[in-house]
């Protein structure tokens, strides 16, 4: 079984999303420790013992996440199948980098594709996340909510 | 799309892993990444009976300087190589080649030992070996060995492994003097396979002549393709353009592509000539 199968089937989470099923489109995207990977190249026995945040984690209780928040703002998405997958790696490199340059967030997202939007408002949307975060007053938002996962 | 059924270990020690696969044969591959092996497994082109996960293995994730050569371990991720200050200062070829290596999920995933391993002659690490000289280390139940790179990759898909053995490490020598290199890489979007590339290594002695000289090709043969009539023609002479333009010609001859949904064969000749002509670093 694959992890994007145990992801979805499983545990019913299906923001994850199998796009191309050929480790080229980025679509499966999970954080896997805390790091982006396509979770249609993983088998699902392999995540035994880490930690697998989706997209349903991003959420902080009954509050978007700034880089949600931000797309929505920002009209980030159209039909929405990468969304899920660009709005994860946004946050991970936003947890690294906060104030990250047009090219910085154009690499980050280089394993992500989408057909609908041009890119353009998925880069701002990303950008002005990181913006929301570098002035937030309150708790670090940039972590999402992660389970443990025990196969 | 899913993998034929196969048996799946796990095991937690080396000894145990080299165990595991002398008993399994031919049916056991090793499992590091998966970035090549998975997708190959999911297309059925690759059905091992028995996959054997490394990622629980300690002390294999070195990427470190160890007696003039930088020592890669068979679990350093793409991202970490490129990400490590140690490989920027040992080898400027190696430094080049690293961010282009697929694209940042499966940079997070793949290691530099499963891509050499690996054998894909679309696959950049090997290029960078074989422009370089660096070795491979294979392990097995009775014994360790080191393998040159132009030995190691020996063709389509397929590595100078015993049965049972397994690179624990692959070994980069460190740049000295005037060393320069690169890694050009030509690819229909980012992340994509090479439609060609190069790895270009110079070593410049004090006179300013080319003491050492290494120059492979990605994407355009049946396996990584070192040009050594070009390197040899480089040796001894003084650095410059009209030199590399001869080099670059042969590289551009020694070329075999096939056409493939990357580009028709005649078009990859040309693009490795244009690119073999580097300057020295």
């Amino acid at each position: 079984m694959l992890l994007v199968d145990l992801v979805r089937t499983r545990a019913g989470l299906t923001g994850t999303h199998v796009g191309c099923d050929t480790t080229s489109c980025g679509a499966c995207m999970v954080l896997f420790d805390g790091r982006p990977v396509k979770s249609c190249t993983l088998f699902a026995v392999q995540a035994d013992g880490h930690a697998v945040t989706t997209v349903e984690g991003l959420k902080q209780g009954g509050d978007l996440h700034p880089v949600q928040a931000a797309f929505k703002e920002h009209h980030g998405l159209q039909c929405g199948f990468c969304t899920s997958g660009m709005m994860l790696v946004g946050s991970a490199l936003l947890a690294e980098n906060d104030d990250p340059g047009e090219d910085d967030v154009r690499w980050a997202i280089s394993g992500n594709i989408c057909r609908c939007t041009g890119y353009v408002n998925i880069v701002k949307a990303i950008q002005a996340a990181g913006a929301e975060l570098r002035g937030a007053d309150g708790p670090d938002r940039s972590e999402g909510t992660t389970g443990e996962v025990t196969a | 799309m899913y993998p034929s059924a196969f048996d799946y270990r796990a095991p937690r020690s080396v000894d145990e892993a080299l165990d595991v696969l002398a008993e399994g044969g031919d049916e056991a591959r090793v499992l590091a990444g998966g970035q090549s092996l998975i997708p190959m497994m999911k297309l059925r082109l690759a059905s091992p009976g028995l996959l054997v996960d490394i990622n629980h293995l300690g002390g294999l994730d070195h990427l470190a300087r160890n007696n003039g050569h930088l020592a890669v371990g068979a679990l350093a991720r793409h991202a970490d190589v490129a990400a490590s200050a140690e490989v920027a200062a040992a080898n400027p070829t190696m430094a080049a080649a690293a961010r282009w290596i697929a694209d940042p999920l499966v940079r997070n995933r793949g290691t530099l030992c499963g891509s050499v391993a690996h054998c894909d002659p679309e696959g950049d690490w090997n290029s960078v070996m074989l422009a370089v000289g660096g070795e491979v280390v294979a392990r097995s139940r009775t014994g360790e060995r080191t393998i040159p790179a132009v030995d190691f990759v020996v063709d389509f898909f397929t590595n100078a492994l015993a049965p049972g053995e397994m690179v624990t490490e692959v070994r980069i020598p460190v740049a000295t003097g005037r060393t320069g290199g690169d890694y050009l890489k030509l690819e229909r979007k980012i992340g994509d396979y090479a439609t060609v590339a190069v790895a270009t290594h110079l070593v410049l002695d004090d006179a300013g002549r080319v003491a050492e000289a290494g120059l492979a090709l990605t994407g355009v043969s049946g396996r990584n393709l070192k040009v050594t009539e070009a390197e040899q023609l480089m040796v001894g002479q003084q650095p410059g353009e009209e030199l590399f333009a001869q080099a670059a010609e042969i590289a551009s001859r020694a070329c075999d592509p096939t056409d493939d949904v990357r580009g028709p064969r005649s078009s990859r000749g040309c693009y490795s000539s244009t690119w073999s002509a580097p300057g020295p670093g």
